[in-house]
């Protein structure tokens, strides 16, 4: 092993051995491919409980009285109500867009998208995995305690959060759990940036500069920073939180409070202190689940335009301001807090001059497509379906970023439309894009592409569907969390609105089954993938399918080119793989 | 490591660089990789991977604290705040003097390493475990004290804050101790000594600079 050779643009070591024996090689794995997998299986549990919440949801809201069989006493209750809208978004920020980008994709690609044969701390990269699955399994405990599910939202607003039961029946038990399971998760969420930085910054194969770095990686790595530096903040808050409930402190909980009758034993506390330190985390979160889909975007539409990407330079800076600008913006969820007009100013031109990196990415993405010989796969279909839906929901966060506009928006159904679309959906066609692009690599064999394209439309036309009229509903002074606004006279007249969205819910989660099917079916009985079924260039497609235990098998590539040299002039193909040297490229005669 | 081979791999370039460990292979282990080409191949992390690492790990601990500080700095100023000044325990000012001191054995002990003194080493390295040990004692004093006064963690914001403070900072700084232990007693494997010793004291300087930082802003910002 201690025998270094030079062939033909690779390092040669002698490979390594499988570690042998199930639990080591699947359960308590260090190699970051297994460990990728199982993020991602965690984040598929993750979604399908969110689904079916959210449907609950929708369900509730056009027919709140029907008898439901699972639910104590027939009808489900208000309190009930906030319960699945504080799962469902805790479910979905978290352990779905969280979770399948950054820890699925992120950790089963990056290292090998840079040439390397694992993660820089394979340990650090397990621990990460099974602390953020004692996380899920503390969340996921909140449905089954006594009062159940916490009520308070994703948010946990105090002093709603801070006071135990006598605020709610998911106050209690429920919402303690909430809180270790978030803290969990932010622990989990640290050690995971830190390993993802340090490899980006250390472990790049010979010739990868950063300007050589894929979009995906550059994607990774800066929502990698952003999570480094925005976890440890809600840790914080999420401890100070737990004293207050648990050992009486006043960090967040106002004197002279009273709820049902009974004068809270707290003094002083502010609440806001709670939104500053939930947002500064919390606005940086939203970026930490849409950066690795633009990555993925910016990826999938120069492989498939076979071009490359507009403005590659141009998309790498935008990443990054995309993410510096994000840590100055968390001001914008709470102009209506009575904060300063002059500081509501800032935070509103702050917010909007994030529409310049953004249109920045928007103008790339459509430059490169621009005269490309497009193929319309399923990958590619899903990033198309990316792109509409960011500019559908980025367009909806220019009136939101201004106070004026705000004050009447704010806490309507207009925001809920805005963050689905933009961060919500977009990010799930990027998980989605990015599955069916890289299923042939991470299993060996190729998904169903006629289902792939079902499942694209029904859930493209779909999510338009839902989301498109809340955008009314939200206008016409719909509120959020209302629990049943038939009972509301101004919004009664709206409710054949809710029936469509809810109809339109049920059709879009109903087509997620051809996936699910598609990707359990594929797993088993799909045709053998090749090392590189959509002629792409990246290091991950020069070695097999799926990769070995050291990912190139002992011949670590030594990088030549730029990440999407595709259709170059005088080249006989049409991609050129990074790792091939001048000298190797075949060329027309 | 998911192979036996990586293992082998660095120990034979470990106890390829000279016996007892008494090299400056934490230096070494910087500069060696610069080029990249044929020793530093892609099978193994390098060393300085992990000096990269504890710096991203302190930016993230960095922000967990900062983020104590600002709710620290808001608190305190809220109108209604009930906030009573804490007269902070005497104490601290000779745990922060053995906290420093603590810094200088260290950098005397790294200084040692580095001129491939053993026995130097392990003696400066162990004065300051123990020291560290003093430290953390120390801050248990203190608290029993306030303990004492009857100040406890809800009994005003500014003695809630005083305990996050010290107890987040003890916590982090227990983590520095086992390390230092683990220097001393194993750190054969895996990583270079060399590196262990880097990376632990740049953890270790850093837990002192933000004690001196929190302890000022407890006594002047009080």
């Amino acid at each position: 092993m201690s025998s270094h050779a030079h062939t033909g643009g690779s390092t040669v070591h002698a490979p390594m051995a499988e570690p042998s024996g199930f639990i080591r090689k699947y359960i308590f794995s260090v190699d970051h491919k297994v460990i990728g997998i199982q993020y991602f299986l965690l984040a598929l549990t993750a979604v399908v409980i969110g689904i079916v919440l959210s449907l609950l949801m929708r369900f509730h809201l056009v027919w709140p009285n029907a008898t439901l069989p699972f639910v104590s006493g027939g009808q489900m209750s208000q309190e009930q109500y906030l319960a699945l809208v504080t799962m469902h978004g805790t479910i979905m920020v978290f352990f779905v867009l969280t979770t399948a980008p950054q820890g699925g994709f992120g950790n089963y690609f990056l290292p090998i998208q840079i040439g390397a044969p694992d993660m820089a701390f394979p340990r650090l990269n397990m621990l990460s995995f099974w602390v953020t699955f004692v996380a899920f399994v503390c969340i996921i405990a909140a449905f089954v305690v006594p009062g159940g599910a916490p009520i308070s939202g994703w948010t946990g607003y105090t002093p709603l959060s801070g006071l135990g039961e006598i605020t709610g029946p998911g106050e209690g038990w429920g919402q303690t759990l909430w809180i270790v399971s978030i803290s969990l998760f932010c622990l989990a969420s640290l050690l995971g940036a830190l390993n993802f930085i340090a490899t980006t910054i250390d472990l790049r194969a010979p010739g990868m500069s950063l300007m050589r770095m894929p979009l995906t990686v550059w994607g990774w790595f800066v929502t990698a920073i952003l999570g480094l530096l925005a976890f440890g903040v809600l840790l914080a808050g999420g401890i100070l939180l737990l004293l207050d409930r648990s050992a009486g402190t006043s960090f967040f909980i106002p004197a002279g409070l009273v709820v049902n009758d009974q004068l809270q034993p707290h003094s002083g506390g502010s609440p806001l202190l709670w939104q500053h330190l939930f947002w500064f985390f919390g606005h940086p979160e939203v970026y930490i689940a849409i950066l690795p889909g633009m990555g993925v975007a910016s990826h999938v539409l120069s492989t498939f335009a076979r071009k490359p990407v507009y403005g590659y330079r141009a998309m790498a800076y935008a990443i990054c301001t995309i993410g510096f600008l994000g840590f100055m913006v968390w001001g914008h969820h709470m102009f209506v807090s009575g904060m300063s007009p002059y500081s509501g100013f800032a935070f509103s031109v702050l917010t909007m001059s994030i529409g310049v990196p953004s249109a920045i990415k928007t103008f790339n993405w459509l430059g490169t497509l621009w005269g490309g010989k497009i193929q319309f796969k399923s990958p590619m279909l899903f990033a198309l379906g990316f792109v509409s839906l960011f500019v559908s929901g980025g367009l909806s966060g220019l009136f939101l970023a201004q106070p004026a506009v705000d004050n009447m928006l704010h806490a309507t159904y207009y925001v809920v439309a805005h963050f689905h679309l933009v961060m919500g959906v977009a990010a799930i066609f990027g998980i989605f894009a990015a599955t069916y692009f890289w299923f042939p690599k991470m299993f060996g064999r190729m998904m169903n592409e006629p289902l792939a394209k079902i499942h694209f439309w029904f859930t493209f036309v779909g999510a338009y569907c839902i989301f498109m009229p809340m955008h009314f509903i939200g206008i016409a002074g719909g509120i959020r969390r209302y629990a049943d606004a038939s009972a509301v006279g101004f919004l009664a007249h709206l409710q054949p609105v809710h029936e469509f969205m809810t109809i339109a819910a049920f059709i879009t989660g109903a087509a997620q089954l051809f996936f699910l099917f598609n990707f359990f079916y594929s797993l088993k009985f799909g045709p053998k993938a090749s090392k590189n079924p959509w002629n792409a260039t990246t290091l991950e497609w020069i070695t097999d399918s799926p990769p070995p235990i050291d990912n190139f098998g002992g011949h670590y590539p030594s990088v030549y080119r730029g990440p999407y040299e595709f259709s170059v002039p005088g080249a006989l193909d049409d991609f050129i793989p990074q790792n091939l040297e001048p000298s190797q490229v075949a060329r027309v005669k | 490591m998911p192979s036996t081979i990586v293992t082998e791999e660095i120990e034979l370039i470990h106890s390829g660089k000279g016996p007892g460990g008494g090299d400056s292979s934490g230096d070494g282990g910087n500069g060696g990789d610069g080029g990249g080409s044929d020793s530093s191949g892609a099978t193994r992390v390098p060393q300085r991977a992990y000096i990269t690492g504890m710096f991203i790990a302190l930016a993230g601990i960095l922000m967990f604290f900062m983020a104590f500080v600002s709710a620290y700095i808001v608190r305190k100023d809220m109108p209604n705040s009930a906030w009573i000044p804490l007269q902070v325990p005497r104490i601290l000012w000779l745990n922060t003097l053995i906290l420093i001191a603590s810094s200088l054995t260290l950098g005397r002990a790294h200084h040692r390493f580095t001129a491939k003194d053993e026995d130097g080493f392990r003696h400066w390295w162990a004065t300051t475990t123990f020291l560290g040990i003093l430290f953390v004692a120390g801050q248990i004093i203190a608290w029993r004290q306030l303990a004492a006064q009857g100040i406890f963690l809800a009994t005003n914001p500014s003695s809630s804050f005083f305990y996050v403070f010290t107890g987040a900072h003890g916590l982090h700084l227990l983590g520095g101790i086992l390390a230092l232990l683990y220097v001393q007693f194993r750190a054969t494997r895996k990583v270079a000594r060399g590196t262990a010793i880097e990376v632990v004291s740049i953890y270790w300087h850093f837990m002192d600079g933000l004690w001196v930082f929190l302890f000022l802003l407890l006594y002047l910002g009080r």
